[in-house]
């Protein structure tokens, strides 16, 4: 077998490899969120991590306050998140629209200090457990690995999000329209869309995706107020090393960077912290637009 | 004529200041203000708004923490090695990231601060979560003891002047108003034949170098550097110093650091202390709101109403 060859024990190399297609989920999520908003925004949503955390504390603050488990959390988290995010664009993201994008940019991560910080306050940096689902706990063994069914839950239910964003903008009206506000929101507008009512939904959708990538994260995770703080970062390499010019070069991207750290964890642990900001450089070296980007 | 009299007296201010105030706090000003007017060089004048200064700030201040323990190398030395340092990083981040612009300029020099901070968690001569503690101060020339507070205030003065001279110089020149020129339209500075690529990476490595001084400096001072310097916070305290003075006056971004510095303090020593993330972020959100133009943006739009 071909793990035995490279020296290695196949349990550590296909382990290393399903946590890097988790991994490679969370980025595919988180980045096709942020590309969803930088369509028809133009701006970098820099409290995308944040939101992403308070997904997980929304179905923490579920179980505990309402009694709602995981599979209710799964739908209202995403919901309530979403709400938020509709909120934080129609009273403050709008009063930036027509000057410089990179105000967009500084707000929101004036944003993200301000929740991140507000939870760091209220509940510390250590995590709050959150359980893993009943029906999910326990797992199989494959012959030559372990695979714990909340993990291949994880990866599938990302997948299955990812392709019903990918039907939602190709497949149907509200789709096209979408895609024509990215175009030209000018246009559209003449036609009588609303446009402002679509950026402020895809805003929503854009936040609910984080949010839903949190739910998925407690059960793994924990539920912490740091948990975005850093991730970010990394989904802002993956953004770069895609470009944000198409809904399947998110996810592609995101998953084989998750992919690629979770290999390099397994024959270069040292550098596995870093790998996906080096592929962005040399990404940035060979092809300036990004692997999917349309324009330079 | 007003000009020269206004410096004069703010020249004065600054000498007598450590008679009035704390000197340590002055030189933590002073410091911040040199690295928020670096900053500044780059996203007030060039445009380019960079989210990764933090790397040549702590980046040097590691440098030099190290020159100065280890290699026991005299002060001015130890400060050279880490400006220097700073300013080669800042050529090879600033070479990679203005192949894109806007949105992505800033994701890049993030992204690649980010990969610097994790060099810096687990290289073997930071000290890891500790950093580099204890680090000589040493004489200014071998003359002046610099663990006098007051000879290392105005050692910290003539850096932050110098800096500053540099700053102000850069920006009035030809090479300033190309920067402009690219800021304001771009490619008409290409049709007019500029080299953009050029201009704008010897700005950022300009600026990488300058806040790299004030990182250097800055270890001397405290006589210590740690991952706080480097983390990405700092970079995102850095924007909102230069925001809140000014964005693209010159000397805004200094009071912009002497605001947020002494606000810091302030709200440390109260009740509020834990609530400091909170109150910055929202200063940070209330300034892209209302505040724009910053505390010196502000003031000399009003003073051209009123004349």
């Amino acid at each position: 077998m071909l793990a035995e060859l490279l020296g290695f024990p196949p349990q550590v190399l296909f382990g290393q490899l399903l946590l890097g297609l988790i991994n490679g989920a969370f980025y595919a999520v988180l980045s096709l969120g942020l590309a969803v908003i930088f369509g028809l925004l133009n701006i970098v949503n820099f409290a995308h991590g944040a939101l992403y955390m308070l997904g997980a504390f929304a179905s923490y603050f579920l179980l505990v306050v309402l009694g709602i488990g995981y599979w209710g959390a799964l739908i209202l988290a995403p919901v309530m998140v979403g709400s938020a995010g509709i909120l934080i664009e129609r009273f403050l993201l709008r009063r930036l629209s027509g000057i410089d994008h990179l105000y967009g940019l500084l707000l929101t991560f004036g944003l993200a200090i301000v929740i991140e910080g507000l939870f760091v306050k209220l509940y510390g940096a250590s995590g709050i457990p959150y359980p893993t689902p009943e029906a999910l706990k326990g797992g199989v063994n494959l012959g030559f690995m372990f695979l714990p069914w909340y993990r291949g839950w994880v990866v599938v239910a990302a997948l299955a999000v990812c392709l019903f964003t990918w039907w939602l903008f190709e497949r149907t009206r509200i789709g096209a329209y979408l895609r024509a506000g990215t175009e030209n929101p000018r246009l559209l507008q003449a036609f009588g869309v609303n446009v402002p009512l679509l950026t402020t939904l895809a805003y929503g959708y854009g936040v609910a995706l984080a949010g839903f990538a949190g739910v998925l994260a407690a059960p793994i995770t924990q539920v912490n107020p740091l948990m975005g703080s850093n991730l970010i970062i990394v989904v802002f390499a993956v953004v770069v090393i895609g470009g944000m010019g198409s809904i399947m070069g998110a996810v592609v991207t995101g998953i084989a960077m998750g992919v690629i750290e979770g290999l390099t964890k397994v024959f270069w642990p040292e550098a596995s912290a870093t790998v996906i900001f080096a592929v962005m450089a040399v990404v940035l070296i060979l092809r300036p637009a990004g692997l999917f980007g349309r324009t330079a | 004529m007003t000009r020269p009299i206004a410096i004069l007296i703010a020249l004065a201010l600054l000498i007598a200041a450590p008679f009035a105030i704390y000197p340590v706090f002055l030189m933590k000003i002073l410091c911040f203000a040199l690295f928020a007017c670096a900053f500044n060089l780059i996203l007030g004048y060039g445009g380019l708004l960079s989210f990764g200064h933090a790397a040549f700030f702590g980046g040097a201040a590691y440098v030099t923490g190290h020159a100065l323990t280890v290699w026991g190398l005299p002060t001015e030395l130890g400060i050279l090695a880490g400006t220097v340092a700073a300013g080669a990083f800042g050529a090879v981040v600033g070479q990679l990231a203005i192949r894109r612009q806007g949105i992505y300029f800033a994701m890049i020099t993030l992204a690649l601060a980010q990969m610097a901070y994790f060099f810096f968690v687990s290289a073997d001569f930071t000290g890891g979560e500790n950093g580099l503690q204890g680090v000589p101060r040493g004489y200014a020339l071998g003359l002046f003891d610099l663990t006098d507070n007051l000879a290392m205030y105005y050692f910290v003065l003539i850096v932050f002047l110098t800096g500053f001279a540099v700053i102000a110089r850069t920006v009035h020149s030809p090479f300033g108003q190309v920067l402009r020129a690219i800021r304001d339209n771009e490619d008409r500075a290409v049709s007019l034949g500029y080299d953009v690529e050029r201009a704008k990476l010897l700005a950022f490595t300009l600026s990488a170098t300058i806040a790299g001084l004030a990182g250097a400096t800055k270890t001397v001072v405290f006589q210590l550097a740690s991952l706080t310097d480097v983390n990405w916070h700092m970079s995102g305290e850095v924007v909102l110093m230069t925001l809140l003075g000014g964005v693209g006056t010159l000397i805004g971004p200094a009071f912009g650091a002497g605001v947020i510095i002494s606000l810091q303090n302030l709200l440390a020593s109260g009740p509020l202390s834990a609530w400091v993330p909170v109150v910055m972020g929202a200063i940070f959100v209330l300034c892209v709101l209302a505040f724009r133009r910053g505390i010196v943006g502000e003031f000399a739009a009003m003073m051209r109403r009123s004349f």
